[in-house]
């Protein structure tokens, strides 16, 4: 599969990729998208680029193991989620800034919890992904 | 009270703690809970004779009437003193008896645990404590029954004691629940009020069949009685304490503890004189069979406790009189048997009826001990034995047209105990001893000593009754009874006919003592007719039931995953299938339908094709190429039906399977056809049925009216409280946030397992082991 | 249409049956699949088709003004495809564990218990 157009094409898909995947994550809450489709989007990406060129160099790019991913993602959404419990509103309850933000629109506590459900799906699938493709 | 009663339980929770550290003193620091606990209700006497009866509550779990409350009277002091009393003695046997064994304390353990709940039963008032009690007898019976642990004849007849036992206290609870359903109160004090309500309710049948069931499997009695016999491979402290004084009274103590509740009745008495009438014979005639000793007392116990069923049956004054004496009058003797049975063997390492003779020469205290014991079974005048008879005579000489076959069964019966306590009292103390018992020679005081006090105890209640008469015996008889009549108990009758039956009886038993030799063919001829034996039967039964479970699991749990799939979905497909037949109309609102549009055939058509692909092609290739198409035909569907989120998912998680497959499953090996056609047409038609009732159930639940409040609040609430205007994602990040914290869990947990999987070293020559 | 996705539902259904109960494992993982997407296509459909409103709000807007899909199943189906995923591969991956470790696809050569091990 490691022909050149493949090649060519992957290392302009990746961050085309990564950056639509971060598109989607952030207009979930007005449009069609969100974390788990943001996150499956990141997967796809780096996967196609490790059919490219292999899987030493995609986690050379990624740096860190995705398996990391999945705890920083957990403690995003729980710490999302029970961040309102501490000024003494109920667990999960919505919070939002009250100013806007360019681009983004409004952020609140669920903006986090995307993020985290987000980097979830990363990591899962990037380590169930890798970790096949490692002892084929 | 309650101090009393759980001070056992304390003790042997204790004992796995404590004892190691202290195991030299075990054997004098045990006895001192029973002796105390006899000296606290000996102290009781005085108070019992004037008042009808005390009453001690602690509550427990009030809010299903079930309390921890005490009820003293005359029936349930007497059964005290006999567990205590005789507890103290066995506790101190079994010192010595039990000397330097590995297990000692724990033998002590269960013992105090036996005697807490046996005083649990006789003082319970709470119905449902009193059963709790009754199952913690059965188990502390268990344990002691099979104390030889290595031995596998005790640990069956320790099964088979838990389970008949288990068994009866079961059909009891039930009798309790109806009991309490029917006379509105689990407090046998109350009951007794609306005795009367209770006698001529309906489910009074009931009542009365499921606590004989329970009485009768607790005090063997026929067709219950083979644990018992079975139950003597236990230590013999166990034998004579459990199995012949006090625990298999409990049957006894629970239909005297009912007779003013629920007896006099025709079917009471009718089933109560049946059953124990069966019993005591047919035990009678078993025990001079029998050449091992305990096995001859064994049933001779048996056989007693069928006279005191028999007994509580006639129910007359005079026959329950006869019971409450003859209660204390037999654990008295028997249980001196049971200890000189142990000292016998303890000594010599025989009980061989047959073969003992002559140790009186070497043992003269058991010698005394022995002959006390006998006589008082074999009810010579002077002793406990001959009153308690003579009673009983006297109760079934009363009974008009019934009296003279009653009368000859119980000849007979006092016949065959009588032989029955020679041979273990008598016979292996007379005569010439034998070379091989050259070796024995009087055991340490602490084992004589306590057989010989209840010899004494035997013949000081014989010779002066009055010293009981009015302190024991008459409170007794008044909580059986329920009557207050004063009794009076006298040595001597003067000569009528009931002297003239003991005569009979005590020259019947002595020809036949003299004439039958007890011998091992004998015995040997008894056993063919094993087979048609309750305890066989039952066995057997209980033998098929387990043949018939391991067919039954065999067949279904035979370790083929298809066949539990198909098991399963049979069975669903069968009662869905049951249920559709049963009437279900399909009304198709047309309006309801929309409209089919051409490119919708297309997926449609193209979805149909790569299913049938999927499943008729022996290629891996293709098969994975048409799950995917089938993934991406739904993700068409999710993208014409407005759901855009769903398509977007449907579709990576489709490209990220696909991926997977081709990664992973083109390195197996090639596809083989395992099946042969009739399995798959078999399979095929069971699918096929599968998916057509799937079609019509969803139809039918498509009709439904469907109710969108949830949807319509979310989607109403959308921007107002979650400021949001993507309801999925609202609902997923917001409304639900917490499934889909969960959910990202799984996702985890998933990715972990995989990651295990693929890098843990599974050694390959595993398989081979 | 509602009766044609109702026959695919049904299909998809007895395929899955029947893969599932073929003797070869990556038959079962198959059926395995189409059960989830029949699953899933079942609750979707229960939620009425509507075609062309997404139940997303128009920009600026505080509240719906037209009709739009259901979103409740919407969510649940999203949540059971993610979750369906994770099931597939862990499936998948023991599949190939298996065949590494006993060098067989076929069902009936594992069906000795752990006590016969």
């Amino acid at each position: 599969m490691k022909s050149l157009i493949f090649k060519t094409a992957s290392t302009y898909l990746l961050p085309l990729l990564l950056l639509f995947s971060i598109f989607i994550l952030l207009r979930g809450h007005y449009l069609p998208g969100g974390g788990f489709v943001g996150g499956l989007m990141a997967s796809i990406a780096f996967l196609i680029h490790s059919f490219a060129f292999g899987l030493k160099e995609t986690q050379h790019i990624i740096r860190i193991n995705p398996g990391f991913l999945m705890p920083i993602g957990l403690v995003l959404a729980v710490g999302a989620a029970v961040a309102p419990f501490f000024i003494g509103a109920p667990v999960l309850k919505g919070l939002w800034f009250e100013e806007q933000f360019r681009f983004i629109g409004i952020v609140g506590s669920a903006l986090f919890f995307d993020v985290g459900v987000y980097l979830v799906v990363i990591g899962a699938t990037l380590t169930i992904m890798f970790s096949i493709t490692d002892t084929v | 009270m309650l101090i009393a009663v759980i001070l056992g339980f304390i003790f042997a929770l204790l004992v796995p703690f404590f004892s190691r550290f202290f195991k030299k003193a075990i054997p004098f620091i045990f006895p001192i809970l029973p002796i105390s606990l006899f000296i606290y209700f000996v102290g009781f006497l005085g108070e019992i004779k004037s008042a009808a009866h005390q009453l001690y509550r602690y509550e427990w779990v009030p809010s299903i009437g079930v309390d921890l409350s005490f009820r003293l009277d005359g029936l349930s002091l007497l059964f005290a003193l006999m567990i205590t009393g005789i507890g103290a003695l066995v506790f101190v046997y079994t010192a010595n008896y039990l000397k330097d064994h590995e297990y000692l304390d724990r033998f002590y353990g269960y013992l105090s645990m036996f005697m807490a709940s046996m005083l649990g039963v006789v003082l319970s008032d709470n119905l449902m404590t009193m059963f709790i009690f009754w199952e913690l007898t059965s188990i502390s019976s268990y344990f002691l029954i099979g104390f030889n642990n290595n031995d596998p004849a005790s640990r069956k007849s320790a099964l088979t004691a838990l389970s008949i036992t288990g068994f009866g206290g079961l059909a009891m609870l039930s009798g309790i629940v109806i009991l309490q359903s029917v006379g509105g109160s689990y407090s046998f004090t109350e009951l007794l009020n609306s005795s009367e309500v209770i006698k001529s309710s309906s489910s009074y049948g009931w009542i009365i069949a499921l606590l004989f069931i329970g009485a009768f499997t607790k005090s063997a009695q026929f067709p219950f009685h083979f644990w018992l016999p079975g139950a003597m491979k236990a230590p013999t402290p166990v034998s004579t304490y459990l199995h012949s004084a006090t625990m298999v009274k409990a049957g006894i103590y629970l239909l005297a503890r009912f007779t003013p509740l629920l007896g006099d009745t025709f079917w009471w008495n009718g089933t109560l004189v049946t059953v124990g009438a069966i019993t005591m014979v047919y035990a009678a005639i078993h025990s001079v069979f029998r050449v091992d000793l305990k096995s001859i007392l064994a049933y001779s116990t048996i056989s007693a406790l069928g006279i005191l069923v028999f007994l509580i049956g006639i129910g007359t004054e005079k026959a329950l009189l006869g019971a409450g004496i003859f209660i204390l009058a037999h654990a008295l003797y028997k249980a001196a048997l049971f200890l000189i049975t142990g000292i016998i063997d303890h000594e010599t390492g025989s009980r061989d009826v047959s073969k003992l003779a002559g140790l009186q020469q070497v043992m003269m205290p058991v010698a005394i001990a022995g002959f006390i014991a006998a006589l008082s079974s074999a009810g010579v005048p002077f002793l406990l034995g001959f009153i308690s008879k003579e009673v009983m005579y006297e109760a079934t000489l009363d009974l008009g047209q019934w009296a003279i076959i009653l009368t000859v069964l119980l000849v007979l019966t006092k016949v065959g105990i009588l032989v029955a306590g020679f041979w273990a009292g008598i016979k292996p103390f007379i005569g010439n001893l034998p070379s091989e018992f050259n070796k024995a020679h009087l055991p340490s005081p602490l084992l004589w000593f306590p057989p010989l006090l209840l010899g004494v105890l035997s013949l000081g209640f014989g010779i002066f009754p009055s010293l009981m008469t009015e302190s024991l015996i008459q409170p007794v008889f008044s909580s059986m009874s329920g009557a207050d009549t004063v009794i009076q108990l006298k040595l001597w009758h003067g000569f009528n006919l009931v002297l003239l039956l003991s005569v009979l009886t005590l020259v019947t038993g002595g020809l036949l003592y003299w004439f039958l030799i007890p011998s091992e063919a004998r015995f040997q001829k008894t056993l063919r007719y094993e087979s048609i034996s309750p305890q066989n039967i039952i066995e057997g039964g209980s033998n098929l039931f387990g043949h018939f479970a391991r067919i039954w699991t065999k067949f279904f749990q035979n370790g083929y995953l298809r066949n539990y799939v198909i098991t399963i979905l049979a069975f669903l497909t069968l009662l869905m299938s049951f249920r559709l037949f049963g009437g279900v109309n399909i009304h198709l609102d047309w309006d309801q339908i929309s409209p089919v549009s051409s490119y919708e055939i297309i997926v449609v058509v193209l979805m149909i094709i790569s299913i049938l692909f999927a499943i008729t092609t022996n290629s891996r290739t293709v098969a994975i190429v048409a799950l995917g198409v089938v993934g991406f035909a739904n993700c068409l569907f999710f993208v014409f039906y407005s759901a855009p989120d769903l398509a977007m998912t449907q579709f990576s998680i489709d490209t990220l399977t696909v991926l997977l497959f081709m990664l992973v499953l083109l390195k197996l090996p090639k596809n083989r056809s395992f099946s042969s056609k009739g399995m798959k047409i078999r399979d095929a038609v069971l699918s096929l049925l599968f998916g057509v009732l799937i079609a019509i159930l969803t139809l039918e639940v498509f009709e439904e009216p469907s109710s969108s409040e949830i949807s319509k609040y979310y989607a109403d609430n959308a921007y107002i409280l979650a400021k949001g205007r993507n309801v999925v994602n609202v609902i997923l990040v917001d409304y639900r946030g917490f499934d889909t914290m969960v959910e990202t869990v799984v996702l985890v947990i998933a990715a972990v397992g995989v990651y295990s999987l693929m890098k843990l070293d599974l050694n390959p020559s595993k398989k081979d082991s | 249409m509602e009766i044609l996705l109702i026959i695919i539902i049904g299909l998809l259904h007895a395929g899955g049956l029947y893969m599932l109960l073929r003797r070869s494992m990556f038959k079962m993982i198959i059926g395995l699949i189409f059960l989830g997407n029949g699953a899933n296509l079942l609750i979707f459909l229960l939620g009425r088709l509507v075609k062309g409103k997404p139940p997303v709000m128009e920009d600026g807007m505080k509240v719906f003004t037209d009709i739009y899909a259901d979103p409740v199943p919407q969510a649940l189906v999203l949540t059971a495809i993610v979750i369906g995923f994770g099931l597939q591969s862990f499936a998948i991956i023991l599949i190939k564990r298996v065949y590494k470790v006993l060098q067989t696809d076929d069902l009936d050569e594992l069906n000795s218990t752990d006590e016969e091990i």
